[in-house]
């Protein structure tokens, strides 16, 4: 824990480090030039901040239309959700001036103005806005925050200062903007294939104490450990003496695969219940048997409906027999040859 | 000879059945001597079984797992037969992953079902409103 | 940083790691995965490295993780490839602890020399 917090404040202090160092050669950049060119790079700062302040409605109100006329706007965010965020940026914009934090590095390291870029971003990555639209949408503000520096008062100067001002606020928050935009996205892609993993693995109750997992397509690790954790959560709630796992509809496994459905066959085993596997196809069989896999503790049924059938047997006779029943041995007990007491017990 | 055994755990006994559980916090001295404290009471009691439930157990690594399988193989040669009932689904896909497989442990899924194994069941008629 | 000096130790480092890993988001599988992972080589560090140290940390790469760090000053290992085995045992366990544990988590490096000790470092991302 220590290391990690000392890692984490080294890493602090250098990017800490290299902001300064950064924001001291501009200064010195600068300064070489000339005294006024500072004095220039204030009055831009302090120009385009009044146009946020005093315009702050005109300005929102222009960038909503903007985006509403774009051709790539298809309506996925709302016109008052457009105008919200319009607020919380103009307002974090101004804001960020007004911090006197370096404008290379307001975006990034202004809380509010970073948070205004982000959430509107990701909202769009949620609502499926296309990247070229939300690149638009930022470069938009662009347009309405110039058209807005323009109306005010100063020389050429002056307004060529404010306008590379505006390029470079805004460039960084169009970067962070897209950055968000991928990550968001990418999120998104992530929850999906996990929603989807569940979905495609279902366990259905086929009896009283009979559950069946019924897998259809390519199987592959992430997905075979799906069904593994699915199919022990489900014993225990339904308290199933059997599980099926019906590989029909699998076209084919690797050795990984293989040897991770022996894996939930043991598992299954250790939490007390019988699994059966049924419809293997040749191609498997034969991944299988190349495995070198002691086979003779997996039960395997040729079709669903077999396997059903000795599923039902199973717990019909342990609910008659006086014992012997619902009870899993470890490598060595298998269907129909559970051993009251085990090889030793007659001892 | 109920209560606290010198392992802290207790050990019931129904019938000719014991019956117990580990706890979650069980170190491996208290593994050790609850080994002991075990054997020594199938052989007091004359048991024919026992039921080591361990759905509170959160994790069992190797040496838990060594020594449920030498309790399961000093009970046979005493005479009992081991069950061990109310493995968790985490439990049991962490035991796979590790390569343990239990072997010769004998499983239930909860330790009703163990009983039922081990013979202890109920033959009078359930209490009034009471599942079958 | 965490001592294995003693039995009480091993527990107290299981409760350390399970806390890491809500931290960090795990699903329950995965914190099982890794307390068990942390247990069997901290009885390693107990048992046949005289006792030791582990370190957690959490993972500051997109989508986080846990990096467990145990180090022994014990006698070593002479023959890797074997201690990595199933079954390879010199003590208490069943002699699935290193290689259990390499395949309870995502990455796995170990430094060993003979008289020098030992250093196991694992890790396991979240969110998989």
């Amino acid at each position: 824990m220590s290391t990690t917090e000392a890692e984490a404040e080294a890493e602090a202090a250098t990017s800490t480090a290299t902001a300064t160092a950064t924001s001291t050669s501009t200064a010195t950049a600068t300064g070489t030039a000339t005294e006024a060119d500072i004095g220039a790079e204030a009055v831009a700062r302090e120009r385009v901040a009044g146009a946020l302040r005093t315009d702050a409605d005109v300005i929102a109100d222009r960038w909503v239309q903007l985006q509403l006329a774009q051709p790539t706007w298809d309506g996925a965010v709302r016109e008052t959700e457009l105008r919200e965020e319009a607020d919380a940026l103009v307002g974090a914009l101004a804001s960020a001036l007004d911090s006197g934090m370096p404008v290379r590095h307001a975006v990034g390291g202004h809380r509010e103005l970073h948070r205004a870029v982000t959430e509107l971003s990701l909202r769009r990555a949620r609502e499926g806005v296309s990247p070229t639209a939300t690149s638009l949408a930022v470069l938009a503000l662009k347009e309405a925050l110039l058209e807005a520096v323009r109306r005010g008062p100063g020389d050429h100067s002056e307004l060529f200062g404010s306008a590379l001002l505006v390029n470079q606020l805004l460039d960084s928050a169009g970067a962070l903007s897209f950055e968000t935009y991928v990550e968001g996205r990418e999120e998104i892609i992530r929850r999906q294939s996990r929603q989807l993993l569940e979905v495609s693995t279902p366990v259905v109750r086929l009896w009283r104490h009979v559950l069946a997992v019924p897998l259809i397509g390519t199987l592959d690790t992430a997905r075979t450990q799906v069904v593994m954790e699915n199919l022990l959560q489900a014993i225990q709630e339904h308290e199933a003496q059997v599980a099926i796992i019906d590989i029909t509809g699998v076209p084919t496994v690797d050795t990984a695969v293989a040897q991770h459905l022996m894996q939930t066959v043991n598992a299954v085993r250790l939490m007390g219940a019988d699994c059966l596997i049924s419809g293997i196809r040749p191609s498997i069989a034969q991944t299988i048997a190349q495995l070198g896999i002691d086979l003779s503790t997996i039960l395997t049924r040729a079709t669903l409906a077999d396997a059903l059938d000795a599923a039902v047997r199973l717990t019909a006779a342990s609910s008659g027999a006086a014992d012997g029943s619902g009870v899993s041995v470890g490598s060595g007990g298998s269907l129909g040859t559970v051993r009251p007491g085990g090889p030793l017990a007659d001892l | 000879m109920n209560g606290a055994s010198p392992a802290g755990v207790p050990i019931l006994r129904l019938g000719d059945v014991l019956v117990t559980g580990l706890l979650n916090e069980l170190d491996d001295k208290s593994a050790v001597a609850f080994s002991e404290e075990l054997t020594a009471r199938i052989t007091r009691d004359g048991a024919r079984g026992v039921l080591i439930d361990i759905s509170r157990l959160e994790i069992i690594d190797s040496f838990v797992a060594r020594t449920l399988m030498e309790l399961t193989t000093m009970a046979r040669l005493l005479g009992a037969r081991v069950i061990v009932s109310g493995m968790r689904p985490p439990v049991a896909i962490t035991l796979v992953e590790l390569g343990l497989q239990l072997t010769g442990v004998e499983t239930a899924l909860n330790a009703e079902r163990g009983m039922a194994a081990l013979g202890w069941r109920q033959n009078s008629p359930p209490p009034e409103g009471a599942l079958a | 940083m965490h001592d294995v000096r003693t039995e009480e130790d091993l527990l107290t480092i299981r409760h350390a790691v399970r806390a890491a890993t809500l931290r960090e988001g795990f699903s329950i599988v995965d914190q099982t995965r890794v307390v068990t992972a942390a247990s069997e080589l901290a009885r390693n560090a107990y048992i046949h490295g005289g006792g030791g140290t582990l370190t957690v940390e959490s993972l500051t790469r997109p989508g986080g993780g846990i990096r467990l760090t145990i180090r022994d000053e014990g006698p070593g290992i002479a023959d890797v490839e074997a201690a990595l085995t199933d079954g390879f045992t010199t003590g208490a366990g069943l002699g699935h602890g290193l290689g259990g544990a390499r395949r309870l988590m995502d990455e796995f490096e170990i430094r060993t020399a003979v008289g020098r000790g030992t250093t196991v470092t694992v890790t396991r991302r979240a969110g998989r």
